[in-house]
């Protein structure tokens, strides 16, 4: 092939196609969609021609093992479920505040042991936290967790949380200008004082929206309470779940739990877009 | 120490930060009632100096006394002292979540424990003095650079200071906006409030201070009333600095 093309075909409206294959961009690209289209519609078509939907159906959405669920699904299990992770939730807050607080503060002490928490329980597994707190009377004996189950479920919750809360109230704590602080202090506000009053309730205005989905991830965290053995009036949905498919051999149950964590978790993740939405315009 | 005492005294004040000398040994006094302008040019050290009065920054050698109480002292009470001293930033940081009349009541209610009545009160009559009564419920973002400007100084005045400090407070303004706040200002030095002045407005120097002081690379070049200063400076710093300001068009680049 030489760089001069021998036969000079007509050019399109966005000049020379390249060589060789004579479509527009926009032809290539008709082409490229309907490949995929085809491909989606044969997945879908042998979906519905090899599974076998009545044996899926009987399983997953059985009707009447589903009312089986009704009323404790709402009663017992996702009652618990959000004390587990409203609870943890709260201290998460209140304990991530303090470390965030002691992560900046001029105090090199303060700073390390923030740090060290931070590192350790944010690259720690959920599940690995829960599994201490079970063997925790056995090294600590006579220590128990205040608030039976749940006390020892929202004290998981709040380990893990914190971690993650810290590092975000230290961000946000870190977005109120420096210029606020200042003109606090030149008020004659203590350093405290600053803190309390105008700092902190802008730093949390601030995380809002990033909290809103930590509360999500403590939700579906709350989950690993199961491995600390929980059971009658502290199951929650995941536990309440996974037993009511067990004593009926079908898995309808799950589905169902699943649902009800979506029916939480959905509204909360447009309500945290929101904020976010109206954060941006704000201020 | 003198018997009557001075609004603002500093000895040789120096400030580093890291191994860039701002301030290289600083005297000065304000007497009470008295509008001082620092100018000079950017990087001069003047908004540091203002900073230092009232130990926003820490001076790295030196002393400062405001009306005779050493700020520099290691056991003095910084809380206590700058409740005397009222400062005006160059960005307002009037508080965002606090409504106007918050932001003027907040520190009268939690350093000086006044009441609530009373603090509204005090708050009410110094937004009255700068010309924003109406404005009491506003957010800050809802107002005009001048009119946040202007809530800044009412909320400075409603901790009843015996000294202003203002840091180019009119520098972030839009022109228009600029003649409200030192409206606000004239008057205010009209009724004798101490003022200490960073600012790039010559016709305000002239026309309200008592005495100017002229900055650069961190000394004071030359101090003494605006006629002189300003209309026969004795510096060619001086003489310089004021060629550019004043004439800027006609600059040698």
């Amino acid at each position: 092939m030489t760089d001069q093309p021998i036969k000079a075909e007509p050019a399109g409206p966005g000049g020379t196609p390249p060589a060789g294959t004579g479509l527009s961009p926009r032809q290539r690209q008709q082409i490229s969609r309907a490949v995929q289209y085809v491909v989606l519609v044969a997945a879908a078509v042998a979906a519905v021609l090899f599974v076998d939907w009545a044996s899926l159906a009987q399983n997953f959405a059985k009707a009447e093992v589903a009312e089986q669920a009704l009323p404790e699904l709402f009663t017992i299990a996702l009652k618990n479920t959000l004390i587990y992770s409203v609870g943890g939730f709260f201290f998460a807050f209140l304990f991530g505040l303090i470390l965030a607080l002691m992560r900046l503060s001029p105090v090199r002490p303060y700073r390390w042991l923030a740090i060290a928490y931070i590192e350790i329980f944010r690259g720690l597994p959920a599940l690995l936290i829960f599994l201490m707190i079970l063997f925790l009377p056995l090294a600590l004996p006579g220590f128990e967790v205040p608030g039976d189950l749940y006390g020892q479920g929202i004290l998981g919750l709040t380990i893990v949380g914190a971690a993650y809360m810290a590092e975000t109230l230290r961000a946000g704590l870190q977005a109120v200008p420096k210029g606020q602080m200042e003109a606090a202090r030149s008020l004659g506000m203590s350093y405290g004082r600053s803190m309390t009053t105008i700092i902190i309730p802008q730093a949390v205005r601030i995380v809002i929206p990033p909290t809103t989905n930590q509360f999500v991830s403590l939700l579906k965290d709350s989950s690993l309470v199961l491995f600390l053995g929980v059971s009658g009036e502290y199951v929650e949905l995941t536990k309440f779940g996974n037993d009511l498919a067990s004593t009926h051999a079908n898995a309808t149950p799950i589905l169902v739990v699943g649902v009800t964590y979506l029916l939480v978790t959905i509204p909360l993740g447009y309500l945290a877009t929101r904020l976010e939405k109206r954060q941006g315009k704000g201020r | 120490m003198t018997p009557v005492s001075h609004a603002v005294e500093i000895r040789d004040l120096h400030k580093h930060f890291g191994k860039l000398e701002v301030l290289r040994g600083i005297d000065f006094t304000v007497e009470p009632g008295q509008v001082v302008c620092v100018i000079g040019p950017s990087g001069s050290g003047k908004s540091t100096l203002l900073r230092c009065v009232n130990l926003l920054e820490q001076p790295t050698a030196g002393k400062v006394f405001v009306e005779g109480v050493e700020l520099t002292h290691r056991d003095v009470d910084l809380d206590a002292a700058r409740r005397r001293v009222g400062m005006v930033f160059q960005q307002f940081n009037l508080f965002p979540h606090m409504t106007v009349l918050e932001n003027v009541t907040i520190a009268q209610r939690r350093v000086l424990k006044r009441g609530k009545a009373e603090a509204e009160r005090i708050a009410r009559d110094n937004l009255d003095r700068v010309g924003l009564s109406e404005k009491a419920a506003s957010y800050p973002a809802q107002l005009s650079g001048g009119q946040q400007q202007r809530v800044a100084i009412a909320r400075a005045l409603a901790m009843n200071p015996s000294l202003m400090l203002f840091d180019e407070p009119t520098s972030a303004l839009d022109p228009e906006l600029v003649g409200d706040v030192l409206t606000v200002m004239r008057k205010l030095a009209e009724e004798g409030m101490t003022m200490l002045v960073v600012t790039h407005e010559m016709a305000f120097a002239r026309e309200v201070a008592d005495r100017v002081v002229f900055m650069d690379g961190g000394v004071i070049v030359e101090d003494g009333p605006p006629a002189q200063v300003i209309g026969s400076p004795q510096h060619e710093r001086t003489k310089s600095f004021l060629r550019r300001v004043l004439d800027p068009t006609h600059t040698d680049v």
